[in-house]
């Protein structure tokens, strides 16, 4: 479903200040694969997410999704086959539009828009509040409302009602419950694993806390300066624990995880 | 304030209530400050002008002044989207090219319409207000247009185009396509500029090749005011706020004018209308950010309640 062939991402080249930030990565993805991508601060986590949805431009190699080379695609273009929740609750969503607004923007996503309303009629609101119910916030009652007044936890499960409302290829979730308190991360979290195992999404998910890399998903990778270090699925994952990751971390690297958040997370 | 002044008053607010719409969809909707406005206001202005006096039907001329206008927003957003020309320059960029467009067009620098046929003098034998003829009319567009507004925004390129204005990263994740989004809005924020100065010719009898200075600013004022009052959330609002803001702002205007407050004479008129802004800006901001130290200060000074020394 997703392949990233021997990609390599330099920010700032030929400054001073170049940082490699994708140094050869190779990474193929079946069709309804989880993976969850966990790594250091300034491992390329990000960095890796951002080439697949096209914000980052590969210096080298290649990215091809259901079999289309995106490689050289725009960000919007590759919308329609992409999903995707920020890390920044704001980010995800439009604070000046109302839900329903928000909801009605990610409809028409990878179609040619028109100058039809935006908003349908009756039947259409139904099924957005349908959809809406489902997140247990009482969102459905505010189809109305200006997704600005909501709090960061209804924001972040808005964006990941309009990151799936439509059929897709891959749902790439940033970090997307970073921001949020413990409650409202759990609950974002669980939606997630909710609705990703019911559709049987591809999904790549970044994340700084190494219990969620393991407790969700199928597949996890870790990654270091740029490269994948380790690549663990299967059975072989069950029985794996937090500190076999930091096990493996020192094994093949010869250094300790130093991020703290990273283990206590 | 005679009843010819307040006519004149309203005549122009709803005439600068479309210049006002027009500033709504690039400053506020887009985030592009645009500076087009004060060469497509005259620009709309010359090619009506021109086109009258050639006996083209006033109704078309009409329309080639709105198109006018279109192609000078399209050139300011192509510079920006294309070229990545900084929004502030590219506006200024073809403002200041429009000027000898402008001059171009007209072949002298201003064009009476005097006894030429206008959509207004079509609609003479039909309605009969005597001096408020031609208000009403205005009247009529200016509601029209906004309407059209509300609705365009409510459409699904509508709401592309407030998403790319208000978050653009989002937008492109909803395969909105920014670059275009500007383009857009950009052509029809300066057809309802264009539109204006078309109006603004044929309701006032000449095209001048200086109409333009300060357009944008007086556009500025009234969307300011209108949101004040108003309120800028809602789409209905903010454009109902475009009308009654630069109908109140030019009825103000009016009354300072005859009224000769602090000696104002009509050409103060660009200076007053920069002093309102500015003023309306600051306090905004003072109203958001609490730790803005003018507004407690003129406040005291205002109310006389400076906080005693003990």
């Amino acid at each position: 479903m997703l392949s990233i062939c021997d990609a390599f991402v330099t920010f700032n080249p030929g400054t001073p200040l170049a940082v490699p930030a994708l140094r050869g990565v190779d990474l193929d993805i079946k069709e309804g694969q989880f993976v969850t991508v966990i790594g250091t601060n300034g491992a390329g986590k990000s960095t890796l997410l951002s080439a697949v949805a096209g914000d980052v431009r590969l210096d080298k190699g290649g990215i091809y999704i259901d079999g289309h080379d995106v490689t050289n695609w725009r960000t919007e273009q590759r919308a329609s086959m992409i999903g995707r929740v920020f890390q920044e609750p704001r980010a995800g969503t439009c604070s000046g539009l109302t839900v329903e607004e928000n909801l009605a923007l990610a409809a028409s996503r990878g179609s040619n828009r028109s100058l039809r309303n935006a908003l349908g009629g009756g039947r259409q609101r139904r099924q957005l509040a349908d959809q809406l119910s489902r997140l247990d916030m009482g969102l459905e009652d505010r189809l109305g409302a200006m997704a600005g007044t909501l709090s960061g936890g209804q924001r972040q499960a808005l964006s990941l009602l309009m990151a799936t409302l439509l059929p897709m290829k891959i749902l790439i979730l940033d970090e997307h419950t970073a921001a949020l308190d413990p409650g409202a991360a759990a609950t974002v979290l669980a939606l997630s694993a909710e609705i990703t195992g019911e559709q049987k999404l591809t999904t790549l998910m970044v994340t700084h806390s190494m219990r969620n890399s393991l407790d969700y998903g199928d597949r996890t990778i870790m990654m270091n300066s740029g490269r994948i270090l380790l690549d663990v699925h299967g059975d072989k994952r069950k029985g794996y624990d937090v500190p076999d990751l930091l096990d493996l971390f020192k094994k093949t690297t010869g250094t300790e995880v130093e991020d703290d958040q990273l283990i206590l997370a | 304030m005679s009843a010819l002044a307040v006519a004149g008053a309203i005549e122009a607010g709803l005439l600068f209530s479309l210049v006002a719409l027009g500033v709504y969809l690039s400053f506020r909707v887009l985030n592009f400050p645009d500076l087009t406005v004060d060469g497509s206001f005259p620009l709309g202005a010359a090619a009506t002008a021109v086109a009258i006096i050639h006996g083209v039907d006033p109704f078309l001329a009409t329309a080639i002044g709105t198109f006018a206008g279109c192609c000078a927003g399209f050139v300011s957003a192509y510079l920006n989207v294309r070229f990545r020309i900084l929004n502030l320059l590219a506006g200024i960029l073809t403002m200041v090219a429009l000027y000898s467009i402008n001059l171009r067009v007209m072949g002298r620098p201003n064009i009476s319409l005097y006894g030429e046929d206008t959509i207004f003098t079509a609609f003479e034998g039909l309605i009969d207000l005597g001096i408020w003829t031609t208000s009403a009319i205005l009247l009529v567009i200016a509601v029209v247009m906004k309407l059209l507004v509300d609705w365009f925004l409510g459409t699904q390129v509508g709401l592309a185009l407030r998403a790319s204005g208000e978050n653009p990263a989002m937008a492109r994740a909803q395969s909105v396509s920014n670059g275009r989004m500007t383009l857009v809005g950009m052509t029809v924020s300066n057809a309802l500029v264009g539109l204006a100065g078309s109006l603004f010719a044929q309701s006032q009898g000449v095209a001048d090749v200086s109409l333009g200075i300060g357009t944008i600013v007086t556009g500025l004022a009234a969307l300011i005011i209108g949101e004040t009052l108003l309120g800028s959330v809602k789409v209905f609002w903010a454009t109902l706020g475009c009308l009654i803001g630069a109908l109140l702002y030019r009825l103000f205007i009016a009354a300072a004018l005859s009224a000769g407050f602090l000696g104002i004479q009509a050409q103060d008129l660009n200076l007053v209308t920069a002093v309102v802004v500015a003023i309306a800006v600051i306090l905004s901001q003072a109203r958001r950010n609490s730790r803005f130290k003018l507004w407690p200060k003129m406040r005291s000074l205002l109310m006389d309640t400076q906080p005693q020394k003990g």
